[in-house]
């Protein structure tokens, strides 16, 4: 066990080095770079201007000093300054970091809890209104957009309120902080949920054909028993995967809840900063993401072992 | 007759008592705006988008300034500032102020005549500090020097007359910048004198402003503070501003269509639509094939319906002008008994777009060959929509144009290296004066004359606009100079655009200037009457 978690270890770590290449050098290979997009703001372009502006934000240096002097002050923990701003990525990046993270934890968190629980009903009562019900509700949730059902929401609260959701970063009471959070959550986590649903409807039916569930009920074990005890637990490996992959493409998907109720977090503020060619925030933040995805994979990888005894690593 | 004015005097005395005169401004209260997204920085002086203007001028003050409750900016609406009055040489070559005393920096620095002179050799490129970028450099190009008398005495020195100097010293674009405060200091943390302080500019989500205490205006200004939050989702800002989250629409930035939805759901707000100063118009390559060939240019020109792009994109609300704001909002626009004896204004486009296929036949082009363009636009929605409606014109006279959509990043670098043949473009213009549109988009090294337009003798008119001190003169010169550019197809101008703004009813004192959206945000004399 300890050899596998040394070789996924070694394997993150090449994993990284690969993506901090291939973003670097697509950031530089995308036409047009930060300087481009400031003479860009002021409407005109001065050769020479332009020229002493690169020099000044080292943009001049051949590529790969560039990338080695990015590498090597991410291995002091210096990320370098932000181009826009002018002030250090760190203090650009982390303020932010807990906004997205509450985001997407709350969102993954509804997706599970709203999910799970109607994709075991659902298979449980296989065939009935319920189930078709369910099914509908989790196919509306797959095809609807959520810019459109984030607008939506605005809208209603608006109309029925007379009052919205937008971020504050000073709430002044529980139910406005509640409001903040949970809303833009529920919004994505819509769709996570809709796909954990079906996810976990398809593995629980195929898990209540299984001859032990026969023979569970045979020996008079009670319906939540064997739903829940006997049945669940060995469905769960396939929604634990679908999680996994759910919350790397969270970022995705939050990009355009954090647009919609205006809440300045990780993922518009990676949009804004592509958009600018802020080379370092991109950079930065993209290997942040990078290092959450491939920590969320490895574990799920360790949590097959914890759910399924059949699943052992070796060496 | 005596005892008539006595009691006329206690009559009014007394209804100014009781509140029934004109209200009285209140004091107090924050006015929250959304802002339409996140300026590249805070100096005024670095940016060319009223992005920036919009938050940051009631940082500053100018030398002089357009009086801001008067919507239309005019040489007579020129107001005091930091000068408190000025002066002209008798051959008009120097322009002398004497400076307002007693005004501090926001830092505690007292203003002097060395902090005008800074800010403007660092315009002119000839102070050791430099901005990073410096897109109004071309407005002091008939400046030799900054010259000072004492602390609170300064003189702009000339190669000639220009009475325009005035105009683009009280621009919104024009602020006093501190001496002792570096340029990079002032794009994240700016100094001024102006009726707010600055607080925090966070990048995609806020800027904040607190009242000056210690504003050389006493009584001014009449709020604690504005806060721009930063919405670039309009949905969601519209939305807010209707539930009642902000006291003001972000200024010029409602679309005539959402208008209708504002007014519909917000039915007390009160909202205005105004001209921008933006025109949206054809870059052509004049120096490359095909539109090297001058009647190729015309043929472009006669087939403009520019009613059918207003309609479609403005249901109905826009200008049609030359180079110059057409009037009523403009104030050097060509009249329209004058404009519709251009080529392609007149009301028979008909008869214009049959005159274009001549034109084509002649160059060689018909039915049965048809010239194959790429029409080049910014991929950002104001240049797309109007760029899909050329294209499809253009069809009516043998023009098969393909949409080129280029991203922002490389659509200034594109057009400045003139590697495109037909484009459609906006042109800001900062100031509602000739001096400033002219010399900037169709002077022969202009960085901004993206298309290659060079007439010596036109240049030369110019010139002769810029140094007449006669209002009514000069307005004659610039009349026959926009006349001849739309006639030469220097930069065929399709439309101004129409833009509302709106705000809550309590929200008292805003005024929205019609011939420029980079000069009306000072704030000082807003006030919130709740």
């Amino acid at each position: 066990m300890f050899a596998y978690i040394a070789r996924r270890l070694v394997l993150m770590l090449v994993t990284l080095i690969g993506i901090s290449i291939v973003i670097f050098v697509l950031l530089r290979i995308v036409p047009g770079n930060i300087v481009d997009i400031l003479f860009a703001a002021a409407g005109y372009v001065d050769p020479s201007d332009k020229a002493s502006l690169e020099r000044e934000l080292g943009l001049d240096q051949p590529i790969v000093v560039q990338y080695l002097h990015w590498i090597g002050g991410l291995l002091r923990g210096d990320l370098g300054y932000s181009y826009v701003s002018e002030k250090p990525a760190l203090d650009e990046i982390l303020p932010r970091i807990p906004i997205t993270a509450r985001l997407a934890g709350l969102a993954l968190l509804f997706s599970a809890a709203i999910g799970i629980p109607l994709g075991v009903i659902s298979a449980v009562k296989q065939g009935t209104r319920l189930d078709y019900g369910l099914r509908i509700f989790s196919l509306s949730g797959l095809s609807l957009p959520a810019f459109w059902l984030g607008l939506l929401i605005l809208m209603a609260s608006v109309a029925l309120f007379g009052t919205m959701p937008i971020f504050n970063p000073n709430p002044k009471t529980w139910t406005e902080a509640i409001a903040i959070y949970c809303i833009p959550a529920l919004a994505v986590g819509f769709r996570s949920a809709a796909l954990v649903m079906r996810i976990t409807r398809s593995s629980m039916l195929e898990i209540l054909r299984q001859d032990y569930i026969r023979t569970a009920r045979a020996k008079g074990a009670s319906e939540a028993a064997v739903n829940y005890r006997h049945a669940l637990k060995n469905a769960m490996l396939p929604v634990i995967t679908v999680l996994g992959i759910e919350a790397a493409f969270l970022i995705g998907g939050l990009i355009v809840t954090e647009t919609v109720f205006n809440i300045p977090g990780v993922a518009r503020f990676l949009v804004e900063a592509i958009r600018w060619r802020d080379y370092p925030i991109v950079q930065n933040l993209v290997m942040l993401i990078a290092v959450v995805v491939v920590l969320a994979n490895f574990m799920v990888d360790l949590l097959y072992a914890v759910l399924d005894p059949r699943i052992r690593y070796t060496d | 007759m005596r005892s008539v004015q006595a009691l006329g005097a206690v009559v009014l005395s007394l209804l100014t008592s009781c509140g029934l005169a004109d209200a009285a401004e209140k004091q107090g209260g924050i006015l929250r705006m959304y802002h339409r997204d996140s300026p590249g920085s805070a100096s005024i002086h670095e940016e060319a988008t009223y992005s920036v203007n919009i938050p940051f001028m009631p940082v500053f003050n100018n030398l002089v300034i357009y009086k801001q409750d008067v919507a239309q900016n005019s040489m007579d609406s020129i107001v005091p500032e930091l000068a408190e009055s000025w002066a002209w040489s008798g051959d008009n070559k120097t322009l002398s102020f004497r400076l307002r005393q007693g005004v501090k920096w926001h830092d505690g620095v007292p203003f002097t005549s060395a902090d005008v002179k800074c800010t403007f050799d660092m315009l002119m490129g000839k102070s050791p500090q430099k901005f990073r970028k410096n897109p109004r450099r071309s407005w002091y190009d008939q400046v030799v020097d900054v010259t000072t008398s004492g602390d609170f005495e300064v003189a702009f020195n000339l190669r000639r007359p220009q009475p325009a100097l005035l105009a683009l010293l009280a621009s919104g674009y024009t602020p006093v910048y501190p001496c002792h405060v570096s340029p990079a200091d002032m794009r994240t943390h700016p100094i001024g004198t102006g009726p707010f302080e600055f607080v925090e500019f966070k990048a995609n989500e806020s800027i904040k402003l607190t009242r000056n205490p210690d504003y050389w205006k006493k009584g001014l200004p009449h709020l604690d503070g504005i806060e721009f939050t930063i919405i670039p989702n309009r949905s969601t800002a519209i939305l807010a501003f209707v539930a009642g989250q902000f006291d003001m629409t972000f200024p010029t930035e409602v679309t005539i269509p959402l208008l209708r939805d504002v007014k519909a759901q917000a039915p007390n707000a009160v909202c205005v639509v105004a001209p921008t100063n933006v025109s949206t118009n054809i870059i052509v390559n004049s120096t490359s094939p095909p539109f090297d060939n001058a009647d190729i240019r015309r043929a472009l020109a006669l087939a403009l319906d520019r009613q059918a792009f207003i309609s479609i994109l403005f249901e109905g609300e826009a200008d049609i002008g030359g180079t110059m704001l057409p009037p009523p909002g403009g104030i050097w626009g060509m009249p329209k008994e004058i404009l519709q004896t251009i080529p392609g204004y007149g009301p028979d486009i008909d008869a214009s777009r049959e005159q274009a296929r001549k034109l084509m036949r002649a160059a060689g082009y018909g039915p049965d060959k048809h010239l194959a363009v790429k029409v080049s636009t910014r991929n950002i929605p104001v240049y797309r929509e109007p760029a899909v409606i050329l294209v499809d014109q253009l069809k009516s006279i043998y023009v098969d144009g393909e949409l080129d959509v280029v991203e922002t990043a490389n659509w200034f670098s594109k057009v400045a290296r003139k590697d495109y043949a037909l484009g459609l473009n906006l042109t800001g213009n900062a100031v509602d004066d000739p001096d400033q549109s002219f010399y900037e988009n169709y002077s022969c090294k202009s960085e901004r004359n993206y298309t290659n337009y060079c007439n010596p003798g036109i240049e030369k008119l110019f010139d002769r606009q810029s140094e007449e001190t006669d209002i009514a003169k000069r307005k004659q010169l610039v009349f026959e100079i926009d006349k001849k550019l739309q006639e030469d197809v220097a930069r065929p101008i399709i439309f101004y655009s129409r833009e509302g703004s709106c705000w809550q009813p309590y929200v008292k004192g805003v005024t929205i200037m019609v011939n420029s959206s980079y000069n009306g945000y000072r704030y000082e004399d807003l006030w919130l009457d709740k």
